[in-house]
C-alpha cells in the first residue's frame, strides 16, 4: 500500500470551503470545517455535471450528514461516503485524508467506506 | 445453522433486478445463496428511459444497479454469459460458457425480444431493433451516413423509435401494417387525430401498409418494396412490431408455455415446476403477456412474498396497462377498456378540431363506473379518470362532463380526498394512498421526504402531480401550517433572519448560527444569510469570514459554465460603450482566446476562462477602465437603455443618461434575487422597461416608474407606480422601493413574485413607499445610502489582495491546468467539446 501523499499544509486550505489538490494523478477536492477540525476528501468530478468542480461547491450538513452541494446542478454528496444524497446509484470516491503535524495527507488508495475516518488532528 | 439453499436467476434486466432488489431488501435473503446469469454484457439498465441515450445519458446513468450492489449482498453475477439449458431433474443450469449450477429455487426472467417480420431481405445491413444499448449504438452510427430511417410499426414504441430518428437528423418515416396508429391503445378517430399531430412534427406516416421485400436501394442502402406495389428508398430500418417472450431455455426443459409463447405461472408467478418461477416480460399470466415494467415489478414482489412463506396477500393478480405519454410532444393516453369491448359499454367522445383534442370515455351500462378512456391532445385528466376508473368510484350525474373543456367556474377535477385509501397512487412502486399518508404521519411533510420514504414517484415519475396533491390536502387536514423555515438549520424565514441580524447587528454567519441556529448551514442558508449580511453590512464578500457562504459564483466572481470555466462579464453602464473600450475588451478576448457574445442584457460576455486566468484577465480589464458587472451576485444584473432623445427623432428624455447613472447608484447591492431595470425615452419602449424589475419611461411630464416586471420563466408586466416625476423623486422611490424589497423578500424570490405575494398588493406596496405609512422610509434610504457610500469594485479589491489570489489555482499543490477542460472551434471561436469530441478531436490550444 503506498504511503500517504503529502498535499499541502493546514493553512492552504479554505476554512470551511474547498480547494482541489493534484494526487497521484487524481484530482482530489479537499474541505476543511476548522470548528470541527475535521478534513474530507472526494474526487474532484461530478458526475452529474460531468466536469471537475466538487471542491468549488457550498459544504455544509443536511440532516447531520457532512455534505458538498455541486456548484452545478446543486446535488449532495455525502463527504465520508461520496454518495449522493439525491440520487443514492450515484457515489464518487472518497478518500483517507488526515491533518499530521500541521500538514494535509491524502491515501488514494484508501477509500473512506473501508476504514473508520483518520480526522483526528495532532493540532 | 441452517444450511442457505441457491436461488438462481435467469436474466438480469429491468424486472431480474427489480426482484434482487426486493429480496435482498427482505429478511428471507439470509435463506439464500443467490446466482445470476446476465447475457448482456452490463448489469441491469433502464430501458423505459432508453432514448435518453440520444439526449446524452450514458450507460453509466441509465444503470439500475447500484455500485458495489452485487458485491455487498455476496450474489455471484455471470455477466456476459447465457443460461443456455435447465436440467429440472438434476436441478442444474448451464451457462454458455460452461458453468453449471443447482438451483433449488429458480427464477425466470429473460424477458422478450422484438419481433422481426419474416420479411424476405429483413437481415440486410442497417435492419436494426430497439431493445438494449447495443442496439441504440447500431443506430447510432447507420444514422450516421444515412439521410433517410424508416420504423416498422406504429405503436409506442415504434412512435419512440421514430422520435429518436427524427433527433438523429434523418427524414423519418413509420410504415404501420394497421390502419392507424397505436392500434393496440386507440380507436380509429384517437389514432387519426394522432396521426395529423405526428404529421405535422415532420414525419411521415404510411398506415396500412404490409412490407413484402426489403432489397437494395438506388440511392440509398435499402429499399422497401410493399403489397400494394410501392417502394420506399431508406438507409436504416427499425424494426419495431411488438415483442415476443423469451421462452426458449423454459420450453427446452419441458416448462408449460403458451400457444402463443410464454411461459405459463400461476398467481404466485410458479411455473408448471413448483421449483421454477417466471417473472416480467417472458411471463404469461391468464393468457396475457405484460409488455411494460409496473407489472414485472408487482410480479417481482409476489416472488418474495412466496419464498418468505406465502403470504396469502403475496399473489399477483393482473396489472392495469393503462398508459399515458408525451409522443414527439403530443399527448396521449389510454385507460382500461378503450376500445368498449365490454358488454354494453357506452361511450362519450369529445372531439375539437380546431385545437386538435381527441377524448373518449367509456362507461358501463348503468353509466356509473368508469371503464376505459382514450385521450389525445390533451391528457391532462388522465389521472382522475384513471383514479375513477381502478378504484371504482361513482361517476358524477354527467359524466361527459369529465371530457369537456371546463368553463370557468366549475371544477370536475377528482380531488385527493374523494380517493380510497385503497387507490394506488403510484403504479410503478404500488404506493397506495394509505402508504403515503401513513408515511405522512410519521412525518413526511415533504415530496422528497415522501419519495424517499416510499419510492412514489420515483419511477416514471408520472404520479408526481398525485402525489404533491395527496400530500398538500393530508397536511391541511392534519393542521400543518405549511413549513416556511428557511431550511434545516434555522427555524425562520429570511425575512425573520434579515430582522435578527439587523436588531442585533450580527456580522458573520457563525454568530448568527451560534444564536439561532444549529447544525453546520448549507447550499440553502448559507448564501441566503451571505446575502443579507453583504446587503446590510455590505462588507467585502470575500473576507474570510464570508467566503464559505458564497455559491461558486460570487466566490469567483464569475460564473461557472457547464465544463467548469468561467464567463467575464464586465459591467457596460447602460449598453454604452466607446470604441476604444471595445477594443480593449476585443483585446483581452482574443489574448485568452475567450468566446464572446453579446447578452441578452445590452453587454458582453467573454466565455471560457479557466480559474487561474480570471485574476489576469481582471487586470487587464481593470487597467483599461472596466469594473465587475456583477453577473454572478444576487444583485444588481443591467440597467438597459434605448438611444432616447440624444439620437432618436421621438425621444422625449435622455434614457441613456437616466440609465448610466441608476446602474451606477445600485451596482454592487445585494439582493434576495437578481434585479433588472431597464429606461425607455417615450412610449415606445425600446429597451422594454415594462418587463423588468424597475423600468423607467420618459413622457412629456417627466418619467413614469413602473415596477416588479419579470420576463424568464413566468413574465410578468410590470405595474405602473407613479407618474410624472421628477428625477430626485424617481431616484428616491426606487430607493425605498429596493431597501424595502432586500429586507422583506423570500429567497430567491423576484419583485414581481414577492408582490404577487404580499398583502394587499401594488396599493399596499404605494402606501408603505409613497405615503410612508409603516413610517420607514427615512431607514430604507439610509440604508441604501450606506450601500452607495460603501460602493467597491469586488475584481478591484481581490486583484489588490494577494492572500486572495490563492484560491485562483485549479491545484493548491501544482500548476496544471484542468485536463478535462477541452475546447473546439465553431464559427471561428471556441466552444466545449463534446463528450465524443473530447475523444477524436484535436484541441484548440488555449492561452
Ligand atoms: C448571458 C445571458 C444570456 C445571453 O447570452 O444573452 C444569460 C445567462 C444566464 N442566465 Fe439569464 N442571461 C441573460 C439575460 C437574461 C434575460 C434578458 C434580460 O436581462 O433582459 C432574462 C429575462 C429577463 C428577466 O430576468 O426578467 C434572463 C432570465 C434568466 C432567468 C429567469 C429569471 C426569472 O425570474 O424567471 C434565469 C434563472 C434564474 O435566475 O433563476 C437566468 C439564468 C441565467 C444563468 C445564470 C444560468 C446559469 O445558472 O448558468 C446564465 C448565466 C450567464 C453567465 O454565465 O454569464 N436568466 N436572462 C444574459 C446575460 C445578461 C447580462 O448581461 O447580464
Ligand atoms: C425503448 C423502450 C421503451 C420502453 N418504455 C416503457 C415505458 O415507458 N413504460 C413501461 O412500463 N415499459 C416500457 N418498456 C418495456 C420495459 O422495458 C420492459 O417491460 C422491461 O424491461 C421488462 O423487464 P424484463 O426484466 O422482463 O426484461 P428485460 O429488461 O428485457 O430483461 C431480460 C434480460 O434477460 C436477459 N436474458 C434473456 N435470456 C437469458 C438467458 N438465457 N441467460 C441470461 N440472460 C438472459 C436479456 O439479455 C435481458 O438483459 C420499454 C421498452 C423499450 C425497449
Ligand atoms: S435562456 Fe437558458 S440557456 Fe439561454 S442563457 Fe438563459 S439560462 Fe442559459
Ligand atoms: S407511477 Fe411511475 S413513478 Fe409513480
Amino acid at each position: 500500500m503506498t504511503p500517504w501523499v503529502d498535499v499541502c499544509s493546514v493553512d492552504d486550505l479554505q476554512p470551511d470551503s474547498g480547494v482541489c489538490a493534484l494526487v497521484d494523478n487524481l484530482q482530489v477536492a479537499i474541505f476543511y470545517m476548522p470548528r470541527e477540525s475535521a478534513v474530507y476528501a472526494l474526487n474532484n468530478y461530478d458526475p452529474i455535471g460531468k466536469a471537475n468542480v466538487l471542491s468549488r461547491g457550498l459544504i455544509g450538513d443536511i440532516n447531520g450528514q457532512p455534505v458538498v452541494a455541486s456548484p452545478l446542478y446543486k446535488q449532495h454528496f455525502n463527504l465520508q461516503t461520496g454518495v449522493c444524497l439525491e440520487d443514492e446509484a450515484v457515489t464518487i470516491p472518497a478518500y483517507a485524508i488526515r491533518i499530521h503535524n500541521d500538514r494535509v495527507e491524502v491515501n488514494t488508495r484508501i477509500m473512506t467506506a473501508d476504514i473508520a475516518m483518520d480526522t483526528t488532528s495532532s493540532r | 445453522m441452517t444450511v442457505k439453499q441457491t436461488l438462481v436467476v435467469i436474466g438480469n434486466g429491468m424486472v431480474g433486478q427489480n426482484f434482487l432488489t426486493n429480496l435482498t431488501a427482505s429478511p428471507i435473503k439470509d435463506a439464500f445463496h443467490i446466482v445470476t446469469f446476465c447475457e448482456e454484457s452490463r448489469p441491469a439498465y433502464d430501458r423505459v428511459h432508453l432514448s435518453e441515450f440520444f439526449a446524452g445519458k450514458t450507460a453509466q446513468e441509465l444503470s439500475l444497479v447500484e455500485p458495489g450492489f452485487f458485491e455487498q449482498h455476496d450474489i455471484t453475477i455471470h455477466i456476459g454469459d447465457k443460461a443456455s439449458t435447465i436440467d429440472r431433474d438434476a436441478q442444474t443450469v448451464t451457462s454458455a460458457k460452461g458453468i453449471v449450477i443447482h438451483y433449488d429455487k429458480l427464477v425466470l426472467a429473460t424477458g422478450s425480444y422484438p419481433f422481426v417480420p419474416p420479411v424476405p431481405g429483413h437481415d440486410r445491413p442497417n435492419c436494426l431493433v430497439y431493445r438494449t444499448i447495443e442496439d441504440l449504438e447500431a443506430m447510432q452510427s447507420a444514422a450516421q451516413s444515412g439521410k433517410i430511417g424508416v420504423v416498422v410499426g406504429g405503436g409506442l414504441l415504434g412512435l419512440e423509435a421514430a422520435k429518436a430518428l427524427k433527433d438523429l437528423g434523418l427524414e423519418t418515416h413509420v410504415v404501420e401494417f394497421a390502419p392507424r396508429l397505436m392500434a393496440v391503445q386507440l380507436d380509429e378517430a384517437g389514432g387519426a387525430m394522432l396521426r395529423r399531430k405526428i404529421e405535422a412534427l415532420g414525419v411521415t406516416v404510411h398506415t396500412g401498409k404490409n412490407t413484402s421485400l426489403i432489397t437494395d436501394g438506388a440511392d440509398c442502402v435499402n429499399k422497401m418494396c410493399f403489397a400494394d406495389g410501392e417502394e420506399l428508398e431508406t438507409d436504416l430500418i427499425l424494426f419495431s412490431a411488438g415483442i415476443r417472450p423469451r421462452d426458449d431455455i423454459a420450453r427446452d426443459c419441458g416448462l408449460e408455455v403458451g400457444a402463443r409463447g410464454g411461459i405459463v405461472i400461476d398467481n404466485q408467478c410458479r411455473t408448471s415446476d413448483k421449483r421454477i418461477y417466471a417473472i416480467g416480460e417472458c411471463a404469461l399470466w391468464n393468457g396475457m403477456i405484460y409488455g411494460l415494467v409496473a407489472p414485472g415489478y408487482a410480479m417481482a414482489r409476489t416472488v418474495v412474498a412466496d419464498l418468505a412463506g406465502g403470504h396469502p396477500a403475496a399473489s399477483f393478480t393482473g396489472a392495469d396497462m393503462s398508459t399515458k405519454l408525451k409522443l414527439m410532444g403530443v399527448d396521449v393516453a389510454s385507460i382500461g377498456d378503450a376500445h368498449a369491448k365490454t358488454q354494453g359499454a357506452m361511450v362519450y367522445t369529445y372531439q375539437n378540431g380546431a385545437s386538435e383534442v381527441y377524448k373518449r370515455l367509456v362507461v358501463s351500462q348503468d353509466k356509473k363506473l368508469l371503464l376505459g378512456a382514450v385521450l389525445v391532445g390533451d391528457a391532462s385528466g388522465y389521472g382522475t379518470l384513471l383514479q375513477y376508473c381502478l378504484n371504482g368510484i361513482d361517476l358524477p350525474e354527467n359524466p361527459d362532463a369529465l371530457i369537456l373543456p371546463a368553463r370557468s367556474d366549475e371544477s370536475v377535477g377528482l380531488g385527493p380526498d374523494a380517493l380510497p385509501m385503497s387507490a394506488q397512487i403510484c403504479s410503478c412502486y404500488d404506493v397506495t394512498k394509505d402508504a403515503v399518508c401513513q408515511a405522512i404521519e410519521a412525518g413526511c411533510t415533504t415530496i422528497g421526504a415522501l419519495k424517499a420514504q416510499t419510492k412514489a414517484a420515483t419511477g416514471c415519475g408520472g404520479c408526481a402531480p398525485l402525489l404533491k396533491s395527496v400530500m398538500n390536502s393530508e397536511l391541511a387536514k392534519q393542521g400543518f401550517t405549511v413549513n416556511t423555515d428557511i431550511c434545516e438549520h434555522f427555524a425562520y424565514t429570511r425575512q425573520d433572519l434579515y430582522n435578527l441580524i439587523m436588531v442585533e447587528e450580527i456580522k458573520t454567519f457563525d454568530a448568527l448560527l451560534e444564536k439561532h441556529g444549529k447544525g453546520r448551514g448549507c447550499d440553502i442558508c448559507k448564501p441566503a444569510v451571505g446575502s443579507i449580511l453583504a446587503s446590510y453590512w455590505n462588507d467585502y464578500i470575500l473576507k474570510t469570514e464570508h467566503l464559505g457562504l458564497q455559491d461558486t459564483n460570487d466566490t469567483f466572481l464569475a460564473n461557472m459554465q457547464k465544463d467548469g470555466t468561467y464567463s467575464v462579464v464586465p459591467r457596460i453602464t447602460g449598453g454604452e460603450i466607446s470604441p476604444d473600450m471595445l477594443i480593449a475588451l476585443g483585446q483581452v478576448g482574443k489574448k485568452y482566446k475567450l468566446y464572446t457574445k453579446i447578452t441578452g442584457g445590452q453587454r458582453v460576455d467573454l466565455f471560457g476562462a479557466r480559474v487561474d486566468q480570471l485574476p489576469h484577465i481582471w487586470k487587464e480589464l481593470i487597467a483599461a477602465g472596466f469594473e465587475s458587472g456583477h453577473a454572478y451576485g444576487k444583485s444588481l444584473r443591467t440597467v438597459k437603455s434605448c438611444v432616447g432623445s440624444t439620437w432618436c427623432r421621438y425621444g422625449v428624455d435622455d434614457s441613456v443618461g437616466l440609465a448610466i447613472e441608476l446602474e451606477n447608484r445600485y451596482k454592487g447591492l445585494r439582493s434576495p434575487h437578481k434585479i433588472k431595470f431597464a429606461v425607455s425615452g417615450c412610449t415606445r419602449e425600446c429597451a422594454e422597461a415594462q418587463g423588468k424589475d424597475v423600468g423607467v419611461i420618459a413622457t412629456e411630464s417627466g418619467w413614469n416608474l413602473y415596477v416588479c416586471g419579470n420576463g424568464g420563466m413566468k413574465p410578468r408586466h410590470a405595474d405602473l407606480f407613479a407618474t410624472s416625476l421628477d428625477k430626485a423623486t424617481l431616484i428616491k422611490y426606487i430607493d425605498r422601493f429596493l431597501s424595502f424589497y432586500v429586507r422583506t423578500a423570500d429567497r430567491l424570490q423576484r419583485t414581481s413574485v414577492w408582490m404577487e405575494n404580499m398583502e394587499g398588493g401594488l396599493d399596499y406596496l404605494k402606501s408603505v413607499i409613497i405615503e410612508d405609512k409603516l413610517g420607514l422610509c427615512g431607514q430604507l434610504e439610509l440604508q441604501m445610502q450606506h450601500v452607495i457610500d460603501t460602493y467597491q469594485c469586488e475584481w478591484k479589491a481581490t486583484i489588490e489582495d494577494e492572500s486572495k489570489l490563492k484560491r485562483f489555482r485549479h491545484f493548491i499543490n501544482s500548476d496544471q491546468a484542468d485536463d478535462n477542460v477541452v475546447f473546439v472551434e465553431e464559427r471561428g471561436q471556441i466552444r466545449p467539446a463534446d463528450e465524443t469530441e473530447r475523444k477524436h478531436f484535436t484541441m484548440v490550444e488555449v492561452a
